[in-house]
């Protein structure tokens, strides 16, 4: 009896150490939050943060609108590339996912997605920099759709891969050909798990400083043209974050709050497109 | 009856089928992503040519990095790395089971969702917006109250002197939160892998959930924990940002562990814009270089033990 309770109680014991661990990893997130809020939002308060460019220290009234359209090109050229290609990638993953070559295609993207993100920027660095002489906003999207690629491919597969197989099958039984079964009936099934993952990626490109550094490089106006070096949300955070100056420190705050913003928003609408995709699945 | 009526019709494998042309298109697409791989390993070999025939293999061996007299090797670098990835390991780790083990098996449908999120949002917060916490938040903080006390204290062990709040210990601190995310994640799927018969058993046999977790579910979720620590040891050897604005960028294989030292993706992230003739960016790339195979290398072996076990169990 004595040793039961013993054994009962450890084991209780144990759940609690369980949840007292798992409440300590989520301590960050608060703090991380709770800091980037209560120190970006003074800078973020004042409309000219976003209307203005950066300005040399002791003028007032910089900001970031230069960083926010940069981070729109290079992430919106990116996804030009990464999407559309990271789509058909992953209908081949999915749709012929037992052929010999998938294997390899998919160790090939889990492993490009595990590469440290500062290699890829001096990939492009030497494919659309050096070629050229000039850093531009065109070498750091290319970067960026590196780093997207694998990471819709492998989301794609895992969209598609929900889609009932009947689906496929009475396609297939009609007589119509592997293209449209595929591109006219399961990726419109999938559109939802297929978003979500695009939605992710570019969560993820908007957030990378790495890639930029020697690629868009930072710019201090505001730029439209894909040639010329550019800013971007995250290279305002990493190089103002480390500036002695108290206005370049409070400014890299209200960009990072900037940024966070703009990425839980992206992953909390993929969450909600992919919740409404699986209650559909689920139905069906 | 059936076979002669089949045998009568032409065989379905006869008919010669038109080539699939859209797997053949599909493929060439889905290829990118391997040859991407390739491309990068064999760029990086060229950017990094004139240095590694310089250097050769003294370059993993040298302690000096001076641009000035072009004494370049990787030493440090890689000690730096390796620490602040291990030191992160050793707290993640613990911390990323318990999680998984609540995630997959404890507790309301709920609170699992919600702590799900939780973590996984981790995983979406941006890796500056970490540093820039680091810099500010976390790095003076403990070395206000964990890692200056503990110097002051045990001033005699030369590993726990010169406290300085930019450190292989707040570097290794906030890889830890960055990697909790993946190795939970991939924690969990490999839990929920395991056959239920196997926990069911045990706790028909009276065991209680601690026995159960401790004497089954351990035991047969341990290779592929294994793999997901080795994948997130990947993600923390790779890290840059947040790193590059807590190590305290000093070349040097540091006496302790509280005190400023340098990463191979820190040294790039900061130098490389600099750095002017041949050998200093050559010596840079060579940096990524050994990077890169090293994470190459934990990636394939990760990958391959997470897939082993998810098939085992799937049979």
């Amino acid at each position: 009896m004595n040793r039961n309770t013993f054994r009962s109680s450890g084991s209780v014991f144990a759940i609690g150490a369980a949840y007292a661990l798992t409440g300590l990893a989520l301590i960050p997130l608060g703090l991380v939050l709770i800091f980037t809020i209560s120190k970006g939002l003074p800078p973020v308060l004042h409309p000219e943060f976003f209307l203005n460019v950066e300005r040399p220290v002791g003028v007032p009234g910089a900001g970031i609108q230069h960083a926010i359209v940069g981070t729109v090109i290079m992430v919106g050229i990116a996804s030009l590339f990464a999407i559309p290609l990271g789509v058909l990638g992953g209908i081949f993953l999915s749709e012929y996912g037992t052929h010999r070559w998938a294997e390899v295609v998919r160790l090939g993207c889990d492993v490009l997605i595990g590469t440290p993100s500062i290699a890829l920027g001096l990939f492009a660095y030497a494919f659309f920099v050096l070629p050229f002489h000039h850093f531009s906003a065109f070498s750091g999207a290319m970067a960026l759709a590196v780093l997207m690629l694998p990471i819709v491919m492998r989301t794609t597969e895992s969209a598609v891969r929900l889609i009932p197989p009947g689906l496929r099958e009475s396609g297939l039984a009609l007589g119509l050909p592997r293209w449209r079964v595929s591109l006219q009936l399961i990726v419109p099934a999938a559109t939802a798990g297929v978003i979500t993952g695009a939605l992710l990626s570019v969560a993820r490109a908007a957030g990378e400083t790495a890639p930029l550094l020697f690629t868009a490089f930072g710019n201090q106006f505001l730029k439209f043209d894909p040639t010329s070096s550019m800013n971007a949300l995250p290279l305002v955070v990493y190089h103002d974050a480390l500036q002695p100056y108290k206005e370049l420190q409070d400014q890299a705050w209200g960009a990072a709050l900037v940024l966070i913003v703009l990425v839980l928003i992206i992953n909390l609408a993929s969450r909600y497109v992919l919740r409404r995709q699986l209650r559909l699945v689920g139905q069906v | 009856m059936a076979t002669a009526v089949r045998s009568s019709e032409p065989d379905v494998h006869d008919v010669p089928r038109p080539p699939d042309r859209f797997r053949d298109v599909t493929l060439v697409v889905a290829t990118l992503a391997p040859a991407a791989l390739l491309l990068i390993i064999l760029v990086l070999f060229q950017q990094a040519w004139p240095s590694v025939t310089h250097f050769g293999l003294g370059f993993i061996a040298g302690r000096d990095w001076n641009p000035v007299t072009l004494q370049f090797g990787a030493l440090p670098g890689i000690f730096g790395t390796v620490a602040t990835s291990l030191m992160a390991l050793v707290i993640a780790v613990p911390v990323g089971v318990a999680a998984a083990l609540v995630l997959a098996e404890q507790g309301q449908q709920t609170i699992r969702g919600l702590i799900g999120t939780g973590i996984e949002l981790l995983a979406a917060i941006p890796s500056v917006v970490y540093g820039i916490w680091a810099l500010y938040v976390l790095g003076p903080w403990t070395y206000e109250h964990i890692s200056g006390p503990i110097s002051d204290r045990f001033a005699n062990l030369s590993w726990l002197s010169e406290a300085s709040p930019r450190s292989i210990f707040t570097a290794g601190l906030v890889l830890a939160v960055m990697i909790l995310p993946t190795l939970t994640a991939v924690s969990r799927d490999v839990i929920r892998s395991i056959p239920r018969g196997l926990k069911e058993n045990s706790i028909a046999l009276g065991a209680t959930w601690w026995e159960t977790t401790w004497g089954v579910i351990l035991p047969s979720a341990r290779s592929g924990i294994f793999g997901a620590t080795i994948l997130a040891l990947g993600r923390a050897l790779g890290e840059t940002i947040a790193v590059t604005m807590v190590i305290g960028n000093n070349y040097q294989i540091p006496p302790s562990i509280f005190a400023p030292a340098y990463t191979l993706a820190a040294v790039i992230a900061n130098e490389f814009t600099e750095a002017t003739g041949t050998l200093y960016p050559a010596a840079l790339v060579e940096l990524a270089l050994v990077l890169i195979l090293v994470t190459f290398t934990v990636n394939v072996i990760a990958l391959l033990l997470v897939r082993s076990t998810a098939a085992r169990s799937a049979i």
